[in-house]
């Protein structure tokens, strides 16, 4: 196979199995979790549920003052990935254009640097964070094989297109397909794992405060 | 027929002067990327050889490769290489038809063999039997078989010979195939290219000719020396990419102020070809400069990379349709799941026994 059939796999066949399975896998993850149903809460609210919901959102996106001083690394470390992935996913002309192709949207991209650098920041803090997890005993002790796979399938997409981008170590054709490859991983595993938490996180932090908040408790 | 003149004896012939040769030969060397204080260096090896003999074989192809060699603007130096070589076999080119081209071609192959050139442009269809292209009743398959037996060395012009190009494309009813992947046994250079720069067909043919050995060659066999960059490598609108500066339309400001096609569909970056340094037409201009994306057609299956108007970065099938058609199938299986657990906590609801205090006292005793 050459590198040109490669890549034009991994641009086609590839990228549409890997759609499916991943529009159908979070739809039916989403589906199952509320068709659950909750009982209805017939007691008088005490405050507003919305209220309390939007507030723990909020909340619980900035780092509790305990928090910091007892996992200075995961937090840290955590928040430099998650801002440097977004930065590299979303403001990255090509896949701007992407985006532009998939859902007819777009919107500025930022300067090739920037997104350079953000890439960087979001590698160095993967990479932080898994040797984090592999020193400290209680982490590893409570990391099964799920969360390695979970950190690799994130890892090379990165990795890849930074890679290819500077022309590194492969032709920039054949890392450009490993690259387009690694996401169609992740898209498939996604729905399976604690990826899932991309689209449940504000659903859940809603949910929770908004449970305490009908009760009058502020979380 | 072995009494072939010299090159320079035949160049002396044509009325071709010493100073138009060396210019070829400058310009070769300069292609191969050697000083040009080669040239007189290159003529005089050139012009001491017998002119070799040359088979052109054109299989499924448009003829557009040869037109690219034989229409650059005349007379230009490309075309002296016609002068250089000796082209016995040639479809379009000869004069001879039917059994007697034929004839010569097989007599030319008996009395070189071992010696002189295979040239081919087209791919070579091998479903059915290779019946969906046949020369004076032989499929290409056989000519090429035999043709290439006693073959020096064989030189793949155009994206077709070299990776079975268009014919090849995506569903491929004749089974076209490339030359590489029938002969197995002799040197071949890949010369590829929708069609080829010509004066990268000549220039690989005169490095063959001048030096007898075959480039260094790529893994997909073509001469470095010609692809061993990326047309986005050194594209003059480069910087423009670098700066994220790109024209959305082919008639913005963008597009007009020269930045980067990359957003228009270009596939520099994957296309590895001269025609950011060599240019076409005799260094007039070249796709790029002309306002276009580069289309990859250096590239096997460059025909089935999708829109040549999308991205390379975006995929070649329209995923945005496929989404939807996967969401209305995950919204289905989403809701039959949902219906199966709540079935499930019905069934374990009604099955459920409670217990009494005493059901559990008499548990213990
Ligand atoms: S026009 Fe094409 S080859 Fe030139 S810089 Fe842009 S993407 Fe690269
Ligand atoms: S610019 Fe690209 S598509 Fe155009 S001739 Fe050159 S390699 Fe082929």
């Amino acid at each position: 196979m050459t590198d040109m059939e490669l890549l034009n796999w991994a641009r086609g066949p590839a990228l549409e199995w890997a759609t499916i399975i991943f529009v159908v896998g979070v739809l039916v993850r989403f589906l199952e979790m509320s068709l659950l149903g909750r009982k209805p809460d017939l007691s008088e609210a005490r405050a507003s549920a919305a209220g309390g919901g939007w507030r723990t959102v909020w909340r619980r996106s900035i780092p509790a003052p305990g928090l910091v001083k007892q996992a200075p690394v995961v937090i840290y470390a955590g928040y430099a990935f998650h801002i440097g992935l977004l930065i590299a996913l979303l403001f990255f002309a090509p896949h701007i254009l992407l985006f532009k192709d998939v859902f007819g949207l777009s919107w500025p991209a930022l300067p090739f640097f920037v997104v350079d650098a953000a890439t960087v920041i979001a590698i160095v803090a993967l990479l932080v964070l898994l040797v984090h997890r592999l020193v400290n005993p209680v982490r590893r002790f409570l990391s099964s094989w799920v969360d390695y796979l979970v950190w690799a399938v994130t890892f090379l997409p990165l990795l890849t297109g930074y890679l290819a981008y500077h022309r590194m170590i492969l032709p920039y054709t054949e890392m450009l397909a490993y690259h387009m490859l690694s996401v169609a991983l992740l898209l498939v595993v996604f729905p399976f794992t604690k990826l899932m938490h991309t689209f449940t996180i504000f659903v859940s932090r809603w949910y929770n405060g908004a449970v305490s908040g009908r009760k009058g408790v502020q979380l | 027929m072995s009494k072939r003149p010299t090159v320079a004896e035949h160049l002396a012939r044509q009325g071709v002067s010493r100073r138009a040769f060396l210019k070829f030969c400058a310009a070769t060397a300069s292609m191969m990327a050697l000083p040009p204080g080669m040239a007189p260096a290159i003529a005089e090896a050139l012009g001491q050889r017998r002119r070799p003999a040359v088979i052109w074989l054109s299989f499924q192809e448009c003829t557009g490769c040869t037109e690219s060699l034989t229409r650059s603007h005349s007379p230009t130096i490309e075309s002296l290489i016609f002068d250089v070589i000796s082209l016995d076999y040639h479809h379009t080119l000869q004069a001879a038809a039917g059994d007697a081209a034929e004839h010569h071609r097989e007599r030319v192959q008996e009395e070189f063999a071992g010696e002189y050139l295979l040239i081919v442009d087209g791919s070579i269809p091998i479903a059915d039997g290779g019946v969906y292209s046949t020369i004076a009743g032989m499929t290409n398959l056989q000519m090429l078989e035999e043709s290439a037996k006693g073959a020096a060395a064989i030189v793949a012009v155009g994206s077709c010979a070299a990776f079975g190009g268009i014919p090849k494309a995506n569903p491929n009813p004749t089974g076209a195939v490339s030359v590489a992947d029938i002969i197995k046994d002799k040197p071949i250079i890949n010369v590829s290219g929708c069609p080829p720069i010509p004066v990268v067909i000549t220039g690989v043919l005169a490095h063959y000719l001048t030096f007898g050995t075959i480039p260094e060659l790529d893994k997909l066999g073509r001469p470095t020396a010609f692809y061993g960059e990326t047309i986005h490598d050194r594209c003059y609108r480069r910087p423009f990419y670098d700066q994220g500066k790109f024209a959305k339309s082919f008639d913005d400001a963008g597009a007009r102020n020269g930045w980067c096609l990359y957003e228009l569909g270009c596939k520099g970056p994957t296309t590895y070809n001269a025609c950011a340094t060599t240019k076409w037409n005799e260094g007039t201009s070249w796709p790029v400069e002309s306002g276009h994306g580069c289309l990859g057609c250096s590239e096997p299956d460059f025909w089935d990379a999708g829109s040549f108007y999308k991205a390379v970065s975006m995929p070649i099938s329209d995923l945005g349709k496929l989404g939807l058609a996967a969401a209305a199938a995950g919204a289905v299986a989403g809701v039959a799941v949902g219906l199966h657990n709540r079935h499930v906590k019905a069934g374990a609801k009604a099955a459920h026994k409670p217990l009494t205090a005493d059901e559990l006292e008499g548990d213990k005793s």
